[in-house]
């Protein structure tokens, strides 16, 4: 727990309707003061001129691996990309070996966490034991261990009885329920999405309507049984209109996109690259637009990366036997800003919401936010610096990224989680 | 076509016509007594089989062996491929022994052109899963041309399990490139509706008598059945609408030509007496696939 005064930055600080030149003391590891005028003779100075001040960037939805898939990432490696990304919480999927499916796998994250990780660690429990899909998780004690969601991701709960119980009891708890939306019969055997793209490199396809009719599903599974819903990865615009519309009958229906799903499109493969290879899969340019178009109407709620390590040697084989998912810690600022802000598109503001008081609010974290009282979580933006990303170079354990070599303009220069400055490229 | 060939989409309609060209040139050669030439003496080919087949193998084994290459066949159940070796491994263990070329054939679509970002060695595709297999799309052509002087303005159909085919693609993109007319027919779970956009001048009809009236040449697939994890069409009901009968030919061309890949599955796609009828003209494709065979490996050895 430490002390820091960031001087002079800009503080955009959607939750408080805040967007001024001030000052951000942390105290202790806490947020005391925000505005101008502060003194404060005992704490480190940061200087924040012509840098943007936000709250912690939260990123709901990552991969850690650990435990049992260490030679991909670990949770120290995995909070480090994070850090190295702007984001000071992370939330990690329980499809780790074994899978957090009981408290003593939550607990045993958390104390990894505490011993290793960079930034905030926040587990997500499974729905169903060992992710099958047949019988619940225990659900209440993992939430007692300091679970945040609930989700199979990875896999969808297929059984739509399974997945009713499920939601009872989420709500009973009180935790929202997180779905990879797949039906697996209609996506069998599918390496990229159904298309044109698919067709012509003769790799088998994974149609939008293997999403939307899961989506749909649990759409109408929330509102019969009142649970709260997010749908994980969103990439499909019907999925996107339902949500969209879901939300205009007040059900409590959420969604979150990856930076991927609004940046890349199927024809933008390279040929059988795996780097390009993820679920749900890179979609028409139409899906596209309609992820960014999901952003602006509010469909969308929260930018999330799936962060995904895969290990070189998993990675390096013929495209139809690689593991689906991609990096994203890394990246998510700038792809971000270069798709919405730089473009006009949508406010800074606005963005800075998806990423920090947006998914708080959906796990009810008690951050987000640069209030009086929050913790100390704070990360600071250049919104114009100009890199390139170098995938090699990556924190994380792994090195697929489809974005190596990509120029990028803004991202985090520093990453400050409690006080303390963990990451800092001053 | 600087290094190997891994495809028909990739090439230019003067190369194409540059290897039938050459092609052309060594088919007398198939009756002669001699038949061998040392175009490739001292350059060695290797075959690299990940999965089955006897015509293709056997054909650049020969094709090689005519030009007067070394040529050694591995097959992937006997390799360290069974040993939990990955395709990268074997590939740059292979590479290791400075081969002039690999022919490879592999289930997944693009393995080839995966390799080929990493090898030094030109690659040349036999088969990719259901993407491309540029040699027989070739010795099509060839085969065709051995009876029209142009394939220019041709009615092509293409009948069967089209979305499983390699041979279907790697054809379509040929008989684009120079001007035909291909009609695509199969049943529709068999032929997405996106296939007609692969190339310009292709055309889609579930019905096998549209399909064929009026056409120059029949080319049918096999129903591959070791690609498909499900039975999207019920198999009772294959033969009676996409199986090639004696009375279909009635409506072609009189000249018409019947074209298939092999290996055939008589009865099931194509009748008996039409694969032994005079319009039939598939031993001739596996004949032909030696000259077409020899022209590509000449090309990219030499």
């Amino acid at each position: 727990m430490s002390s820091l005064w960031i001087r002079n930055g800009r503080v955009i600080d959607p939750a408080n309707g805040r967007d001024e030149v001030a000052d951000v003391l942390v105290v202790e590891g806490k947020v005391t003061a925000i505005g101008t005028g502060i003194e404060h003779s005992g704490a480190p100075q940061f200087d924040a001129t012509g840098l943007v001040v936000t709250p912690g960037l939260i990123d709901m939805h990552v991969h850690l691996r650990e435990p049992g898939f260490e030679h991909s990432e670990t949770i120290k490696t995995g909070s480090m990309a994070a850090a190295a990304g702007g984001f000071t919480s992370i939330v990690c999927m329980p499809n780790t070996s074994p899978v957090n499916d009981s408290a003593t796998v939550t607990r045993y994250i958390i104390e990894r966490a505490r011993q290793t990780a960079v930034v905030n660690v926040f587990p997500i429990g499974a729905i169903t034991k060992g992710s099958a899909g047949e019988e619940l998780a225990s659900i209440g004690s993992m939430k007692q261990a300091g679970i945040v969601a609930i989700s199979d991701d990875g896999r969808p709960v297929m059984n739509a009885r399974v997945m009713r119980r499920a939601m009872e009891l989420a709500k009973a708890f009180d935790v929202p329920v997180i779905d990879h939306c797949e039906d697996l019969h209609l996506s069998a055997g599918g390496d990229m999405h159904e298309g044109l793209c698919s067709v012509r490199l003769g790799l088998r396809g994974i149609p939008a309507a293997s999403e939307d009719v899961m989506v749909a599903r649990d759409i109408l599974l929330a509102e019969l049984t009142g649970a709260q819903f997010h749908v994980a990865h969103i990439s499909s615009r019907h999925s996107i209109s339902m949500v969209r519309h879901a939300k205009m009958l007040g059900l409590p229906v959420t969604s979150e996109v990856c930076p991927h799903h609004f940046t890349l499109a199927d024809e933008d493969i390279q040929p059988y690259d795996s780097n390009y290879k993820m679920k749900p899969p890179l979609r028409g340019r139409e899906h596209v637009a309609a992820a960014v178009e999901g952003i602006l109407s509010g469909a969308i709620d929260a930018i999330a990366t799936d962060h995904a390590p895969h290990p070189g040697s998993e990675k390096m084989q013929e495209f139809e036997r690689c593991p689906f998912g991609i990096l994203g810690l890394e990246t998510a600022v700038g792809l971000s800003l270069g798709t919405f802000v730089h473009t006009g598109k949508v406010s800074l503001n606005k963005i800075i919401e998806t990423m920090t008081v947006a998914p708080a609010r959906i796990l009810k974290l008690d951050r987000g936010t640069l209030s009086a009282g929050a913790p100390g979580d704070v990360t600071v933006l250049d919104p114009n610096k100009e890199w390139t990303y170098d995938v090699n170079r990556s924190h994380s354990k792994s090195r697929n990224s489809p974005y190596h070599g990509h120029k990028f303009k803004g991202a985090a220069v520093a990453t400050i989680v409690g006080g303390n400055i963990v990451f800092d490229a001053r | 076509m600087s290094k190997g060939l891994l495809g028909i989409e990739d090439l230019t309609r003067v190369e194409i016509e540059a290897i039938l060209q050459r092609a052309k040139d060594f088919q007398p050669l198939q009756n002669q007594s001699n038949k061998r030439l040392d175009l490739l003496r001292g350059r060695m080919l290797v075959n690299l089989f990940f999965e089955a087949s006897t015509r293709t193998r056997t054909s650049f084994e020969i094709a090689a062996k005519r030009l007067g290459a070394d040529a050694v066949s591995i097959t992937a159940s006997g390799s360290s491929v069974a040993k939990g070796e990955s395709l990268v491994d074997t590939l740059n263990t292979l590479a290791a022994m400075k081969p002039d070329a690999i022919v490879m054939r592999h289930a997944a679509s693009g393995a080839p052109h995966f390799l080929a970002r990493y090898l030094p060695t030109p690659i040349v595709n036999a088969g990719d899963g259901t993407h491309e297999h540029p040699t027989q799309a070739l010795l099509d052509a060839l085969t065709i041309l051995d009876h029209h002087s142009t394939l220019e303005g041709l009615r092509v159909a293409i009948i069967g399990d089209i979305v499983h085919s390699r041979v279907a693609r790697s054809n379509m993109y040929l008989f684009s490139k120079f001007g035909a007319e291909v009609v695509l027919c199969g049943p529709a779970p068999l032929l997405p509706p996106a296939m007609v956009q692969l190339a310009p001048g292709m055309t889609l009809t579930h019905n096998m008598t549209e399909a064929i009236r009026g056409a120059d040449v029949i080319m049918m697939l096999r129903v591959q059945l070791e690609r498909q994890n499900e039975s999207p069409f019920p198999a009772s009901e294959y033969y009676p609408f996409y199986g090639l009968r004696l009375e279909h030919l009635k409506l072609a061309k009189p000249s018409v030509l019947v074209m298939h890949p092999g290996p055939i599955n008589r009865g099931r796609e194509i009748a008996s007496d039409v694969a032994d009828s005079r319009q039939s003209v598939i031993l001739n494709q596996v004949e032909n696939g030696i000259a077409v065979r020899m022209a590509v490996l000449e090309r990219i050895m030499n």
